[in-house]
């Protein structure tokens, strides 16, 4: 029984990886650009951007999930039943099947690059002025100032609380759980329906420690790592 | 005619009024110096000329090359704008290296993206740009002899103390051969013991013969390395001449008051 559980539950656990790596794929470099929307000098879109991500944290990620899967299914049958058929109609009509996979990935990206951007605009704001001071009287250009000089030192310090975050995250992608994505926690849920077992629900708490034990590990090197410099 | 001519600089931060027009000239392989008490408006007059505020009226001319004027309307392009900031070259009280790099890279970065530049404009070969980015090292590994870090080349700024990092910082501005190179307080922030080594290597780049604008509060060392002296009150100039005709002939009582605070401090 035990290696049956096992095996369905690392199915499980496979979609919660799965998650969990295109959410950081993508939402590492969005954030960034997030966070250069914020610190812009276009009120406008600082504006703009700020606004997005009072919303996006100012909410659960639960109902973004729900909002993200059902919304446009909503879109979609509405523009089914109209009479007529173009193709704006039709394409809004494709979206009443909305990939449940599709939908999570949306949601988690949107949600932790606003989270991410927030931690990338603490540590560049860090940076001290005469960084980018010393930049420019070296003729650098700000682009070269900022991936040159400026980014490394971002990094180390961003460190701590992205590894903060992205630990979160792993624990997060129970949420999917909500819009019906078969992660580990489904899994492992299953069997008390199937089995009257609820001892593979708790089983579960071992992958999310031992994936989280790896990522600390990981993130321990990186700090040790960024070491050799202070500043 | 002058290395460095600036005319009637003024500036002001919302209702301060920080530089009420200063109009000052230096020759070439001369050495400023530029004292006054705290406020008086020294730190900006540099920083504008060396790029990092800019005037609200007035011109600056480093070797014949306009780099401000706030007559001019027409927008800078990125290619002019860099060529006027490599005009001058600027040593910070805080030293502001890059901490993530060794002593070498922080000498050789700015001219190695530079080159690389110019590697693409040009389309040369990769046996060319090698070439050209190894001569970079060399000369970086000369630069940094003469300011006597030969030994530190690997070492990261957090393993040098003060007076080296900014003997490095010195050795990263002359790297690109500035016209004129600025000093913004350049000993403020080290202990008055290792103060010396830095000291001594600024008196050497004026004998070599380097111009340098220097804004100091050690008045014994610009007495000694300036050919001129300028003080500063309150966003004007108070008083100019050479070392001695301020130092032991002030007019002003501002100065004279300055001077005898500075001597009993």
């Amino acid at each position: 029984m035990f290696w049956t559980v096992t095996q369905s539950l690392l199915k499980g656990f496979g979609t919660t990886v799965e998650i969990f790596g295109l959410t950081l794929l993508l939402a590492l470099p969005l954030g960034l650009l997030l966070s250069f929307g914020s610190m812009s000098r276009f009120r406008v879109l600082k504006w703009l951007v700020k606004t997005f991500i009072w919303i996006i944290r100012g909410t659960p990620l639960m109902l973004q999930l729900i909002i993200i899967y059902y919304g446009p299914g909503l879109v979609g049958t509405w523009a089914q039943g109209l009479e007529q058929s173009n193709f704006l109609v039709d394409w809004l009509a494709s979206w009443s099947v909305f990939d449940r996979f599709v939908a999570v990935i949306v949601a988690f990206v949107i949600n932790y690059s606003c989270y991410f951007s927030e931690i990338y605009r603490g540590g560049i704001e860090s940076i001290s002025r005469g960084q980018y001071e010393a930049g420019q009287v070296l003729g650098m250009t700000r682009t070269q100032v900022f991936f040159k000089v400026v980014l490394l030192q971002v990094v180390k310090r961003i460190v701590p609380p992205m590894s903060n975050e992205i630990i979160t995250l792993v624990k997060d992608t129970s949420l999917a759980r909500i819009i019906a994505v078969y992660e580990i926690i489904w899994a492992g849920q299953s069997f008390i329906k199937s089995a009257g077992l609820l001892w593979p629900l708790f089983y579960t708490g071992v992958f999310y420690l031992a994936f989280n034990g790896l990522l600390t590990v990981l993130f321990g090197r990186i700090e040790k790592k960024l070491n050799y410099f202070r500043g | 005619m002058a290395i460095l001519e600036v005319n009637n600089i003024c500036k002001r931060f919302q209702d301060n009024e920080v530089l009420k027009g200063i109009s000052f000239s230096l020759e070439e392989g001369q050495v400023l110096s530029i004292i006054g008490s705290s406020g008086s408006g020294k730190t900006t007059l540099l920083r504008c000329i060396t790029g990092l505020e800019t005037a609200d009226s007035g011109s600056i001319c480093v070797g014949g090359r306009m780099t401000f004027d706030s007559e001019r309307r027409e927008k800078l392009s990125k290619a002019e704008k860099r060529e006027n900031q490599l005009c001058t070259g600027l040593v910070f009280q805080s030293f502001n290296l890059f901490p993530q790099y060794t002593v070498l890279r922080n000498v050789t970065l700015a001219k190695e993206l530079l080159v690389k530049e110019t590697c693409r404009a040009e389309k040369c070969d990769k046996k060319e740009k090698k070439a050209r980015l190894a001569a970079i090292e060399d000369e970086a590994k000369r630069v940094i002899e003469s300011v006597g870090l030969s030994d530190k080349l690997a070492s990261y700024p957090c393993e040098l103390s003060g007076g080296q990092q900014q003997r490095v910082a010195i050795a990263r501005a002359l790297m690109l051969s500035p016209k004129v190179l600025c000093f913004d307080e350049p000993t403020s922030a080290l202990d008055p013991e290792i103060t010396g080594e830095v000291l001594a290597v600024i008196r050497k780049l004026a004998e070599e013969g380097r111009t340098m604008l220097i804004v100091t509060h050690e008045m014994g060392f610009a007495r000694e390395v300036s050919n001129e002296v300028i003080f500063m009150h309150d966003g004007v100039i108070g008083e100019q001449g050479s070392p001695e005709e301020l130092f032991d002939r002030p007019q002003s009582t501002r100065l004279k008051e300055f001077l005898s605070a500075a001597l009993h401090a």
